[in-house]
């Protein structure tokens, strides 16, 4: 893999079998969608509710944050508040390690990934195991995650089948789906039963009852939060909602963006440890809630609607650019549009700043979007972040992508424009010198890589238009 | 209170702030035959309904079972399921895991309504039909009572009372344990119940 997106993007182009795979993949997933929404009336109607729900939670985020943690700290689930990575993958381990724990069973978690949690643990002695059937399988690669709802996008049966019978004992080779998911449901049932806690993520914190809401079709997730001892959940703050009933309508959203379900198989909300007389569920309920950025993005307010993603993966299946060179081009544990968007953000321009660029701002990412973010704005406002900073302190690494000599050349270009005689020296120079820089020069170089110089024509505009009889400039 | 608590709350709070939107309308479905909506969703996802009665059901589940070839069922004793080789979930977890795991064919278990417009159950686990009862068996079959029907989630929520006194948990099911994250092909029974039957009480 090489170091940078374009040299990425380029090796992934020319890999037929994983064009194939994520092909397939997203012709299936968009036309799925497609079904959920035909009643375009209803659909705006409940996209705009959404969008309206996020961002009014997100317009009182620090209210709601304290009011849930008093919510569900009455209700005796543990809150944690975390700034950085590294402070949460500290929490998690204490935590662990406080109850002695050596084996974590996790449910499926984008933050966990966002930590790079599992590396942390297994740093520390302690084996995290993956149970949601996607991650397993890359588990077993040691490969990331391609796509946040479908981790193992880019594997074809014929993989997972070699992976299985390279890693479980007396596993025969199949191409059967239906004894792959069998195998995987044996060996991980005996991994959820000696678990000694269980990790999980959030899809929505609700403040007014201090519930965790988390969704999923497999039922790991269930079983991750019930089944061991201690459950650690790990969520961004911007899963906040305010009440409860704000969950129906984000829920007739996000599954229906998502893969195209009514709902997903099971909803699951928590809302306490094991009380007193029940006789299953975790006898502690930790929640580690993790900034890592997000408060500055929110500082914007332009960039802060970035924080109203409800990760349903619709941008990513609708993207041209995603479509072809699948999730692991995009180096970045959220890839596709929202990732263009959020992980410059939350690592800087300095260390993300190509990914504003892997877009041709085409909008269909907006266009599906179930929270209505406007992500092609955001990209340009990034691009311009990187070249020309703005007074915002809400951009890490802004002026990270400057370049002295082509901003010359927009300020020249810029004075040029507003000068009426300034233009027409310049438009004749370049119409007599233009074809004369040569398609190699530096600046010029990048862009002429995979587009021909374009030629400049003999007469300016100007001088074409007075020819024609035009005469009022 | 830790620092970074308050650090993150400082930040947010010297955001500039704008008006919290009010959020507009939106109104989810409603249907004249709340149980033919149930039935067609459910069975969109591969679940089963049988609609029985007060009177019928015990036999009819018996006769479910015998054709499933089940052995052992877990259900609370007060629902006076008609099977020989019964358990209840009468002990906690820990001294009850083994067995739960991989020792029981079918469980039973009641519900708190139902939503029409996904054709989703509510279940709202207790010290009876503790949380893993649903979940670890291979076949999960659920009692739900035709009027605890409703139109749509917030509806049964508002009706409901949820908000006012959350459960240690509350769950929606929506047709059997699946994946499809082996090339967008579905697979059943991948961590929970392979199969799901709903007997309706009419
Ligand atoms: S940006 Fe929108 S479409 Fe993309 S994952 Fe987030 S909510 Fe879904």
């Amino acid at each position: 893999m090489g170091a940078d997106f374009s040299t990425r993007a380029h090796d992934a182009l020319n890999n037929p079998q994983l064009r194939a795979n994520f092909r397939r993949a997203m012709d299936g997933l968009m036309t799925k969608r497609a079904a959920q929404f035909e009643d375009q009336d209803n659909w705006n109607a409940l996209r705009a509710r959404g969008a309206a729900i996020k961002a009014r939670a997100l317009a009182r985020l620090p209210d709601l944050l304290e009011e849930f943690e008093q919510k569900a700290s009455a209700n005796g689930i543990i809150v944690h508040w975390a700034e950085t990575t590294e402070d949460a993958n500290r929490m998690v381990l204490e935590i662990l390690n406080s109850h002695g724990a050596k084996k974590v069973i996790k449910g499926k978690s984008m933050v966990s990934e966002e930590m790079h949690l599992n590396a942390h643990l297994e740093a520390h002695g302690i084996r995290a195991v993956e149970s949601d059937l996607g991650e397993y399988i890359i588990q077993l690669a040691g490969e990331a995650p391609s796509h946040i709802v479908m981790p193992c996008i880019h594997k074809n049966k014929g993989e997972i089948a070699q992976l299985f019978t390279d890693n479980i004992d007396n596993q025969p080779y199949t191409e059967d789906v239906d004894a792959l998911t069998a195998a995987a449901r044996q060996v991980l049932r005996r991994e959820f039963a000696s678990a000694d806690a269980g990790l999980s993520g959030a899809n929505f914190l609700v403040a007014e009852t201090g519930s965790l809401v988390l969704i999923e079709n497999e039922g790991n997730g269930r079983l991750s939060t019930t089944l061991p001892p201690l459950h650690i959940a790990v969520a961004g703050i911007e899963k906040l909602v305010e009440k409860l009933d704000d969950v129906a309508p984000l829920l007739a959203l996000l599954p229906r963006s998502a893969t195209g379900q009514a709902i997903t198989t099971y909803v699951n909300m928590i809302s306490s440890p094991r009380k007193p007389g029940e006789k299953d569920g975790p006898r502690q309920v930790h929640l580690v809630l993790l900034d890592n950025g997000r408060s500055r993005v929110y500082a914007d307010e332009q960039l802060r609607d970035t924080l109203r993603c409800i990760r349903c993966g619709a941008c990513m299946n609708h993207c041209p650019v995603y479509s072809r060179v699948g999730g692991h081009t995009y180096g970045s544990v959220y890839p596709g549009p929202i990732g263009k968007i959020l992980t410059p953000q939350l690592a800087g321009l300095d260390c993300a700043g190509d990914l504003p660029h892997a877009s041709t701002l085409c909008n269909a990412c907006v266009e599906v979007c179930p929270v209505q973010i406007p992500i092609a704005d955001i990209l340009v406002r990034l691009r311009t972040e990187a070249a020309e900073p703005s007074a915002s302190t809400a951009v890490k690494g802004a002026g990270s992508g400057h370049s002295a000599v082509e901003s010359a050349v927009w300020k020249g270009w810029q004075a040029m424009y507003a000068n009426p005689a300034a233009y027409k020296i310049g438009t004749k120079a370049l119409s007599v010198l233009g074809n004369l820089i040569p398609a190699a020069a530096p600046l010029l170089k990048q862009w002429t890589s995979v587009r021909t110089k374009p030629k400049f024509a003999g007469k300016t505009l100007h001088q074409l238009a007075r020819e024609k009889g035009y005469d009022n400039e | 209170m830790s620092s970074a608590r308050a650090n993150i709350l400082a930040r947010l709070r010297a955001a500039p702030k704008v008006p919290a939107p009010e959020r507009p309308d939106w109104q989810a479905q409603g249907f004249n035959d709340r149980l033919d909506r149930f039935r067609m969703m459910l069975e969109a996802v591969h679940g089963e309904v049988h609609v029985v009665t007060d009177e019928t059901w015990r036999a009819h589940l018996r006769k479910v079972l015998a054709e499933k070839n089940i052995g052992r069922v877990l259900a609370a004793p007060h629902l006076g399921v008609d099977w020989d080789d019964q358990v209840a979930y009468d002990s906690p977890v820990e001294d009850f895991k083994d067995q739960l795991v991989s020792g029981i064919d079918a469980c039973v278990t009641t519900t708190r309504g139902a939503i029409a417009e996904t054709g989703s159950l509510v279940l709202v686990p207790d010290s009876d039909e503790p949380r893993l009862s649903s979940l670890l068996p291979p076949i999960h079959v659920a009692l739900l009572k035709a009027e605890d029907i409703a139109d749509n989630m917030a509806q049964i929520m508002e009706a409901q009372g949820w908000a006012a006194s959350m459960p240690t948990n509350l769950l929606l099911i929506s047709g059997p344990s699946k994946t499809a994250d082996i090339e967008q092909t579905l697979a059943y029974g991948v961590h929970g119940p392979k199969e799901l039957i709903v007997l309706v009480l009419q």
